[in-house]
């Protein structure tokens, strides 16, 4: 059982954690015209590294998304932050 | 050389010298007519068919590893067309007729077991869904029954049919002429079958570049030097995004590693194959007597060819609970595969948005059963640059124009 860090409650079992996807995909601006082209790119193209990656996960008991860099090959991860900013 | 009876007795006779290679080794030429990318299940079966049926023997087959070290030596080897929508009902059922002929077609006996496939239904509304599915199967032409729970202890005694079973078997969809076969030898027996009419089968040999002049793909260039094709054809499975970000398109794939498990080889007990979708498991036995067990994807992502522990305990503890008499059986070997899953969980056959380069992917956790159809289309696709009518609809186009098939929520089968 590998554990990955929710940047709210520390270190937890990768069984209480789910893959939402790729980071820094952008919805396109609906109210311009959007081509098919490029609505499919965004509902269905997947970046799918080899190596390191960037992406969107929840934890699912406390409900947070996060930012978590891993490796797809070693499943190493690198690095897990809030996508939140901290409260003023 | 051809494998017979009698050429069996005359080797045994003469101390086993005369056995030819079964594929040669060659070194790779400059220029090729088609350059197949994989040699997989699907991307051997390809390049047979391309000479076999089309008459293009220029052809080479380009293998990072060795033969079917991939997903097609990584499988549970279950062959099936138990499929909801007509399009892969199409598709699986040409992959299922191609192999009860592929032993002799190949002269290379790839062991197809028709002995059935049962999906259980765990409750009254399972056994709507299952009547629908057996509704659906049959209007496709392709067999199909529903069974009772009689029937289904016939078949497979060793179920459960406890009173406190978790999930009681109602009864079960039932395809007879589903099986296994025996992967290894689906590889070898399409490589031979390939090198004989002429095709160079390359191992060792990875792909680390694209040529593309002018917008077209013109070749590979490969550790073994630049290699160059009038068509690329890339059935490389979990790595096709690999492949696609060398060459500069983007495809709708997610790469997990699927796990399998074999057991200790135990005396018959199993003589079909039994899928339970409620508790996420399937298994058969093997003609060497282990227990193959197979189950859904890994939760996470990846490029490991190995599985993690979740899945593990789900599948492991899913089979102790359908045939809990398998409970104390030990675990021989366990392995994973890195599959290739589409949004729809139906594969992609078609041109890529490179011209002269094309793709055979996305078959996801179901690529084995489907390699002499997916050999099978895409060479026809290579030699003529047209679909044949059955892959059309697994075009990537199917992505922009919404014509998905989503057969994982239509049959709610694993794939």
């Amino acid at each position: 059982m590998q554990r990955f860090p929710c940047p709210f409650c520390g270190l937890r079992d990768e069984r209480e954690f789910s893959y939402v996807g790729d980071f820094g995909k952008v919805r396109p601006d609906t109210k311009a015209r959007v081509s098919d082209a490029e609505w499919a790119a965004y509902l269905y193209d997947q970046k799918n590294p080899k190596g390191q990656s960037t992406e969107i996960w929840v934890h699912l008991p406390c409900q947070e998304y996060f930012k978590m860099t891993r490796d797809t090959v070693s499943m190493d991860v690198i690095d897990a932050a809030p996508l939140r900013k901290p409260a003023q | 050389m051809k494998y017979s009876a009698f050429s069996i007795l005359r080797e045994g006779l003469r101390g086993h010298r005369g056995w030819a290679k079964a594929w040669h080794n060659p070194t790779p030429k400059d220029t090729y007519d088609v350059v197949i990318i994989g040699g997989g299940g699907h991307g051997l079966a390809t390049a047979y068919y391309l000479a076999k049926n089309h008459g293009v023997s220029r052809v080479a087959v380009i293998e990072k590893g060795w033969l079917g070290g991939g997903n097609t030596g990584r499988n549970t080897t279950a062959i099936r067309s138990n499929y909801f929508y007509p399009q892969s009902t199409a598709l699986y059922d040409l992959s299922v007729r191609l192999y009860e002929d592929l032993s002799r077609e190949l002269n290379y006996n790839v062991m197809f077991s028709q002995r059935g496939i049962m999906t259980l239904a765990h409750s009254e509304p399972d056994m709507e869904m299952a009547a629908r599915q057996v509704n659906a199967m049959q209007l496709g032409g392709v067999d199909a029954e529903l069974l009772n729970r009689d029937q289904v202890r016939k078949y497979a005694p060793l179920l459960n049919f406890r009173d406190d079973a978790r999930f009681p078997i109602h009864g079960a969809t039932w395809q007879g002429r589903a099986g296994t076969g025996r992967h290894d030898a689906v590889a070898w027996g399409y490589a031979r079958a390939a090198d004989s009419l002429g095709v160079d089968i390359i191992q060792n040999c990875a792909v680390t570049g694209v040529l593309i002049e002018g917008g077209v793909c013109k070749g590979v260039e490969t550790s073994q030097g630049l290699i160059r094709a009038g068509k690329v054809g890339a059935a490389v499975a979990g790595h096709s995004t690999n492949l696609a970000d060398m060459a500069g398109y983007s495809l709708p794939i997610h790469s997990y590693a699927l796990q399998a498990f074999v057991s200790e080889p135990v005396k018959p007990v199993m003589n079909t194959v039994a899928l339970s979708p409620a508790l996420g498991v399937y298994f058969s036995q093997s003609d060497k007597g282990g227990i193959v067990v197979g189950g859904g994807l890994d939760r996470v992502p990846s490029y490991g060819q190995r599985g993690n522990t979740p899945m593990h305990d789900v599948v492991l503890g899913g089979l102790v609970e359908m045939a809990p008499i398998l409970a104390k059986v030990k675990l021989l070997r366990h392995w994973g595969g890195i599959v290739d899953v589409t949004p729809d969980s139906s594969p992609i056959i078609g041109p890529s948005p490179v011209p002269g380069l094309y793709l055979n992917c996305g078959w996801g956790t179901g690529g084995f059963k489907a390699i002499p159809a997916g050999g099978y289309l895409f060479a026809h696709l290579l030699a003529r640059d047209s679909h044949h009518e059955i892959s059309r609809p697994f075009d990537l186009d199917r992505f922009q124009t919404g014509h998905l098939i989503d057969e994982s929520a239509a049959s709610g089968i694993a794939h």
